[in-house]
């Protein structure tokens, strides 16, 4: 039943059997033990598994892993260097209390990275409109958009 | 939950996908209707066949007084793209509006088509620009204007070894506007409304309303005939029965209907 696949995770490339039908979340949490890109909904709605995929934000939850075979798939645990130095994302949201329970927060950063990253310049406006698809029961919003503001911020200086 | 087993094929062109698809295989393009899908399994396909791989079905181009727009370009590059938006506002406008970021990035115009859901955002506007698509099977292509297309829920007259390979939008829908309603930023519309304003005329057309995106006939007529906008809203709903849910009654939905209809036109106008 096994199907073969190569895909390159936060830098390392991974070639492994997969059932057709396994998820790209379920390959990266219970195959590689990336277990940082969450599980939260069924239905495509909380964004908590957000990763990137080529370089553009996606559900891991709603694609299988086959159709990731010869991509390049970044999750949370690429984020921080290999010194341990927080990358810029994720300094912000410790230092502007972006998060509370957390759960929602590695889709979060993924997904506000990806706008981020594609759009420099991007408004605050902009930035909840890249966010509209990842849900927080915790913080109310406004201190995650503004870690993401802080965080686009630092990147523009650096 | 985890979908039932399958077997997973890429195509690697339009030959080898309608191969498959002849064999039995469901076509998988963006996969964020079908996935979510058979993760609830209410859709247990036995064979998928990936569409992903195949690059002429992605892109727009201008083909003579339309706009060639490949089955598999994603929602993103169509809300993007400078010819859409420049003769077709309203198919850009509601390609920018469906669900989030993360769906608008794998979400393909044709699988929304194919996928033909009742509260569908593209369906509504490509109507109401007077697209089309062309569809290829075992026998060759053939044209489908949109709204002989969907023909209830969930379903089209697209046969089971057939794909949408194109989607043909006219470049005279540059005036043209999509208004929508719904409750949060990623939810499907409760009702949404495209207008175009065209040489031939007003055509607009809603989704919500029914099994399958409607013409707004009274209101075209009305405007046509030279009538005023608010005579036009009286007569958006004229027709349409939508049906009553948590998201409000038959009678709130063609309040609705009116409101976003009015919307659409009076920003399609200013365009």
């Amino acid at each position: 039943m096994g199907q073969s696949i190569t895909v390159t995770v936060n830098g390392t490339v991974h070639t492994a059997e997969v059932e057709p039908r396994t998820l790209l979340v379920h390959f990266l949490r219970e195959q590689l033990n990336l277990t940082g890109t969450h599980i939260g909904c069924d239905t495509s709605t909380c964004g908590c598994c957000t990763v990137h995929l080529d370089g553009d934000t996606i559900l891991a939850c709603s694609t299988l892993a086959v159709q990731c075979d010869g991509s390049e798939v970044r999750t949370v645990e690429g984020l921080q260097a290999d010194d341990g130095a927080l990358h810029p994302i994720q300094q912000a949201f410790h230092e502007n209390h972006g998060l509370q329970c957390g759960f929602c927060t590695p889709g979060m950063m993924m997904a506000a990275l990806g706008v981020i990253e594609q759009q420099p310049d991007a408004s605050d406006d902009e930035i909840r409109e890249a966010l509209e698809g990842n849900l927080c029961r915790c913080t109310g919003y406004q201190n995650i958009v503004a870690s993401v503001r802080a965080a686009a911020d630092q990147m523009a200086r650096s | 939950m985890i979908p039932s087993t399958l077997e997973y094929t890429k195509a690697r062109s339009i030959d080898e996908a309608l191969a498959a698809v002849a064999a039995g295989a469901r076509p998988l393009a963006g996969g964020m209707s079908l996935l979510p899908m058979m993760r609830l399994r209410l859709a247990s396909p036995g064979a998928v066949v990936d569409l992903g791989g195949v690059p002429e079905l992605v892109g727009v181009c201008e083909d003579g007084d339309e706009l060639a727009v490949g089955a598999m370009t994603t929602h993103r590059a169509i809300a993007n793209d400078p010819l859409i938006a420049r003769h077709c506002h309203v198919v850009a406008q509601a390609a920018a509006g469906v669900g989030s970021m993360t769906i608008r990035n794998r979400g393909t115009i044709g699988g929304s088509l194919a996928h033909a859901d009742p509260h569908g955002d593209l369906p509504a506007a490509i109507l109401a620009a007077g697209g089309a698509v062309i569809v290829r099977g075992p026998g060759g292509e053939r044209r489908v204007d949109v709204g002989d297309l969907i023909t209830s829920y969930l379903t089209t007259t697209i046969a089971d070894d057939e794909l949408i390979t194109q989607v043909r939008l006219p470049k005279d829908a540059a005036q043209s506007a999509y208004a929508k309603f719904h409750r949060r930023a990623i939810d499907w519309s409760i009702i949404g409304v495209g207008v175009s304003i065209g040489a031939d005329g007003v055509r607009a057309a809603a989704t919500g309303v029914g099994e399958r995106p409607m013409r707004l006939t009274g209101f075209e007529s009305v405007l046509d005939g030279g009538g005023s906008l608010e005579a036009a809203i009286a007569r958006a709903a004229e027709g349409l029965s939508p049906t009553a849910d948590l998201d409000g009654s038959t009678e709130y939905k063609q309040h609705l209907v009116g409101v976003l209809a009015a919307r659409a036109y009076a920003e399609a106008s200013s365009r």
